[in-house]
């Protein structure tokens, strides 16, 4: 595994592509992770943070830990379904975070997994360990140079959220049109820790499947959900997000904005199942349907199991309002300008309650998506 | 002579009314029959505004006052079985409602909806032909001041606004715009004091100095203090009534309720 000193040693196309999915220059990140294809070819952590964070493939971090393999397939079962078999029989790496105990981390960490190949079946296991007390954000961009066709992803991520920690996970996903996406995720957060999970789709892709779980268990622990989905040209996104409330106390809230046009379908399945005493959940998913030819869906279960749980939900899907595109046409807009403008705003990212300097990042990216 | 033939023979011209003042016309409704959700609201309205000239339209609820507006600033779901609608001597009845804005035709509702995600900055900089990138001038940020919006300006435009909150937005739009004609539709309902005040004065300090005209949708007396309306008229029964003072109108209202309109004899006659 050849860990390259620099950025700038990794070639200059795929760079560039991973700078249009969001990935930016190191010096305003905390650490940088780059996996491409089937090897990790560069990972680094900003001179700052040393001794705050590590960061380093999967497969040195299992060689430096023993203790690593008591992480390893314990939140995601083995056998889940055929995509994590093939995980589990063989994977090229992934990326090892752990944020040390009482360290906070201010800008984010950020991991770049890319397919550069043609009919390439990426396969990577990936742990984040968030340590008692400490806090932060941390960015992944998965994405696919120009030249990779027919190429499938298949990611096992097991995020460990300790006491009183704080984990912000944002995952932009910029694939291709002839791609198909498997991830399998989950989550445990242990007694006040909080986990908050941004997932946001703006490419086409062939088809997209997932659900990943949070285990609330720790005593007021909490999980956030919030999904930016953007369905064009053809594309299958089966989102859902899955939260179970075990710890007395605990909450979930989840929100879904999908916007599906040409020919698109998309799927938002949530549900939050209250098995701890005094638990709260709230879903809430808003869906616009642009054309005809596409198709949306949205599927709420609650569960209760105590009598104190309190879990509600709200979801509309339907077409953009006439009212307000004749509003903005007041206001010497077009018809087209006002619906760019209504669904620009539609998936505002001020949504997902992040800090401003990461929403401004975020923004920027979905510029980049909406202008390429 | 011959067009004021051809004008009176269209109901357009009252007697004695000069014909370089027909040119001077803004805003011309001939005939207009408007038809919303299958049920007819207006049926036959003409009516005129002249450049720099404000007028007050009162009437009952219900009697087509927000339809009129919407017709002339052209809402797809306002539909015209017949008559014109000319502005600046245009025929603008075909045009749609973003062209009729680009002429300079901008109204303020009397409920904005709700757009989740469009914040009252960007929406303001598209009324003043900014992009979104773009910053306010020192006399723009100093309006947005004046208007109590600055803190307002990373909002959802009208998510959470209070019925004062969402006038004031309403007219600092609608003079960014800098429209020749001003359609305002009940500025003054759900307003408290200090906003109607400061509502009105600015629409009749823009109005007086850009020379434009505005037409003026309201139940209630005050906006007369401050709006300086030349004419008032009452719309009943899908036509319009008595033009006169907008005071004497207000009072005739309040004294004798629009029945009283309906007797009056004066009606139709005192412009003229």
């Amino acid at each position: 595994m050849a860990n390259k000193d620099e950025l700038t040693t990794i070639p200059h196309k795929i760079l560039e592509e991973a700078y249009k999915a969001g990935v930016s220059s190191e010096k305003e990140r905390a650490g940088t992770f780059f996996h491409i294809d089937q090897a990790t070819i560069y990972s680094k952590v900003n001179e700052v943070f040393k001794g705050k964070i590590e960061l380093m493939d999967i497969k040195d971090a299992l060689q430096k830990y023993s203790w690593l393999n008591e992480y390893m397939w314990k939140v995601v079962p083995r056998d889940q379904d055929e995509f994590t078999r093939k995980v589990a029989e063989s994977f090229s790496g992934g990326y090892f975070m752990r944020i040390l105990p009482n360290t906070e981390i201010m800008f984010p960490l950020q991991s770049c997994l890319m397919i550069t190949q043609k009919n390439l079946e990426q396969r990577v296991h990936n742990v984040i360990i968030a340590e008692e007390g400490s806090k932060a954000h941390i960015m992944t961009s998965c994405l696919q140079h120009s030249t990779a066709e027919n190429a499938a992803h298949l990611g096992t991520s097991e995020i460990y959220v300790k006491k009183g920690a704080s984990l912000n996970f944002t995952m932009v996903h910029q694939w291709k049109e002839e791609t198909t996406v498997r991830p399998r995720s989950a989550t445990i957060i242990e007694d006040k820790g909080t986990f908050v999970s941004n997932y946001i789709c703006l490419k086409p892709v062939r088809d997209v499947q997932m659900y990943p779980i949070v285990y609330c268990n720790g005593e007021g622990s909490k999980v956030s959900f919030n999904n930016i989905l953007y369905g064009h040209k053809n594309s299958l996104l089966d989102i859902g997000s899955k939260a179970i409330l075990n710890g007395k106390g605990s909450k979930a809230e989840m929100i879904s904005r999908a916007i599906t046009r040409e020919g698109s379908k998309i799927i938002v399945r949530g549900l939050i199942e209250g098995n701890g005493s005094e638990c709260k959940g709230h879903l809430e998913c808003k869906g616009l349907i642009i054309d005809d030819e596409s198709f949306i869906q949205s599927i709420p279960e609650l569960v209760a199991r105590k009598k104190g749980v309190e879990i509600t939900h709200e979801a509309a899907v339907g077409k953009i309002s006439e009212k307000e595109i004749e509003y903005l046409m007041t206001r010497r807009l077009s018809r087209d300008q006002a619906v760019s403008l209504i669904i620009r705003g539609f998936m505002d990212v001020r949504i997902m309650g992040l800090p401003e300097s990461l929403n401004s990042e975020i923004s920027r990216i979905i510029e980049i998506a909406a202008g390429t | 002579m011959l067009f004021e033939v051809y004008a009176l023979s269209k109901g357009l011209l009252r007697v004695g009314r000069r014909l370089d003042e027909i040119t001077m016309n803004l805003l011309e409704v001939k005939d207009l029959r408007v038809k919303v959700e299958n049920k007819m609201i207006l049926n036959g309205i003409s009516f005129d505004l002249k450049s720099s000239e404000s007028h007050v339209l009162f009437g009952p609820n219900g009697s087509g006052k927000t339809t009129l507006i919407n017709a002339i600033i052209g809402l797809p779901s306002y539909e015209v079985l017949s008559g014109k609608i000319f502005f600046m001597g245009t025929d603008i009845t075909a045009k749609s409602v973003e062209e009729r804005s680009n002429l300079g035709i901008a109204v303020s509702f009397q409920n904005p909806p709700e757009i989740t995600g469009v914040k009252l900055a960007d929406l303001l900089k598209l009324c003043l032909g900014k992009t979104p990138k773009e910053d306010f001038s020192v006399e723009e940020k100093s309006l947005i001041e004046a208007f109590k919006l600055t803190d307002f300006l990373n909002r959802d435009i009208n998510v959470g606004f209070s019925g004062g909150e969402r006038k004031r937005s309403e007219i600092l739009q609608l003079i960014f715009l800098k429209p020749k004609l001003l359609l305002l539709d009940e500025p003054d309902s759900g307003v408290d004091v200090e906003s109607l005040k400061l509502i009105t004065n600015e629409i009749q300090q823009y109005v007086e100095n850009s020379g434009s005209s505005a037409l003026i949708i309201t139940h209630k007396g005050d906006i007369l203090d401050y709006v300086k309306a030349k004419y008032g008229c009452v719309l009943l029964d899908g036509a319009i009534h008595c033009f006169s003072n907008p005071k004497r109108i207000y009072e005739n209202i309040k004294r004798e309720g629009y029945e009283g309109c309906i007797k009056c004899e004066e009606r139709t006659t005192e412009r003229w």
